[in-house]
């Protein structure tokens, strides 16, 4: 039996969270193929913010969901995660198998290695613990944003764009 | 919002695929029906979306989920095909509502019902129950598996 599903307090950023810019803390839960987390990703680029990004991918919905979160973490064992991230979010029209290849010859990957550690059972756990957290936080959707120990689910509204805007 | 410990109201209702499905058939086992406002609407997609990325552990621990609208049967056929669902639906269509109204999720100013979730132990009582504060809120996962879990130690 795996370990529970039952409500647990939203992880603090650990050493393995994907981090980047400066500014309030600001936690994700999205899915590569949802394309409000396309957009959330672009507004968010432009906000002060310390982004911590975490995967929910939601497979029924998004079929590709799964196999383009473990591509990042694959990107993510080359130091790659966030170029990766921004070139699926850049362009979900294109992700199919060659499209990937495609990504990892543009960011110089490794793409035998790419290949390799996108189907590794390692990649697979560790997207899996991402979507385990936030259903355990009782993350419901995609985008969901956590600011201050409260979850706003969806693309980010005005009233809290300008509120990250002047943090 | 019935409460835990009542006896749960009998009813049949039509599944996606026009298969009566009768609180008869759910005893002897552990079952979660979803209440919700209606097909199609992208709030429901999303919520029994990830139910469905979780069922798998949800029936390793002995629980079957169970879509409740006052959609047709039909709606809901096409409904569960588009979004990849194997979570039955069932159709509270004719009378409208009536089973939501027994178990207290029905939202009558609207026409619709409210997002509960409503559990039913093998024996046919209530074991737990959650309405969500208004239709928009999505309940999480996470609830129904601390409901299972607060029971699986009680038992």
């Amino acid at each position: 039996m795996s370990e529970s599903l039952g409500s647990a307090a939203l992880p603090p950023p650990g050493a393995d969270d994907h981090v980047r810019g400066e500014g309030v803390l600001v936690i994700e839960y999205g899915d590569y193929e949802c394309p409000y987390c396309a957009k959330t990703d672009l507004l968010l680029a432009e906000l002060p913010v310390r982004r911590v990004f975490r995967h929910f991918p939601v497979v029924s919905k998004h079929p590709r969901a799964q196999v383009l979160a473990c591509a990042a973490e694959a990107a993510a064992l080359q130091g790659r995660f966030w170029e990766m991230h921004d070139s699926l979010f850049g362009d979900q029209g294109h992700l199919d198998p060659p499209h990937l290849w495609q990504r990892c010859r543009e960011l110089g990957l490794d793409l035998e290695r790419f290949e390799a550690d996108r189907r590794s059972e390692a990649v697979a756990e560790r997207v899996r613990r991402d979507f385990r957290s936030g259903i355990r936080a009782g993350v419901t959707t995609t985008p969901t944003i956590w600011l201050d120990g409260e979850a706003h689910a969806g693309v980010p509204s005005d009233p809290l764009l300008a509120r990250l805007a002047k943090s | 919002m019935i409460e835990p410990g009542a006896e749960a109201p009998d009813f049949s209702l039509l599944d996606q695929d026009g298969k009566t499905v009768s609180l008869s058939d759910l005893k002897g086992q552990t079952s979660v029906l979803v209440f919700y406002p209606g097909d199609w609407s992208p709030v429901c997609t999303d919520q029994l979306n990830v139910y469905q990325e979780v069922l798998g552990e949800l029936q390793q621990k002995g629980a079957n989920l169970y879509g409740v609208s006052v959609d047709s049967a039909f709606s809901h056929k096409a409904f569960q095909q588009h979004l990849g669902l194997t979570i039955p639906l069932l159709a509270d269509f004719h009378p409208k509502g009536e089973v939501s109204k027994a178990y207290g999720a029905y939202i009558e100013e609207r026409g619709h019902n409210n997002r509960s979730l409503v559990m039913i132990g093998p024996d046919g009582k209530v074991l737990w129950s959650h309405a969500a504060p208004t239709p928009l809120e999505i309940p999480g996962a996470n609830l129904i598996f601390d409901a299972l879990e607060q029971h699986a130690r009680a038992a």
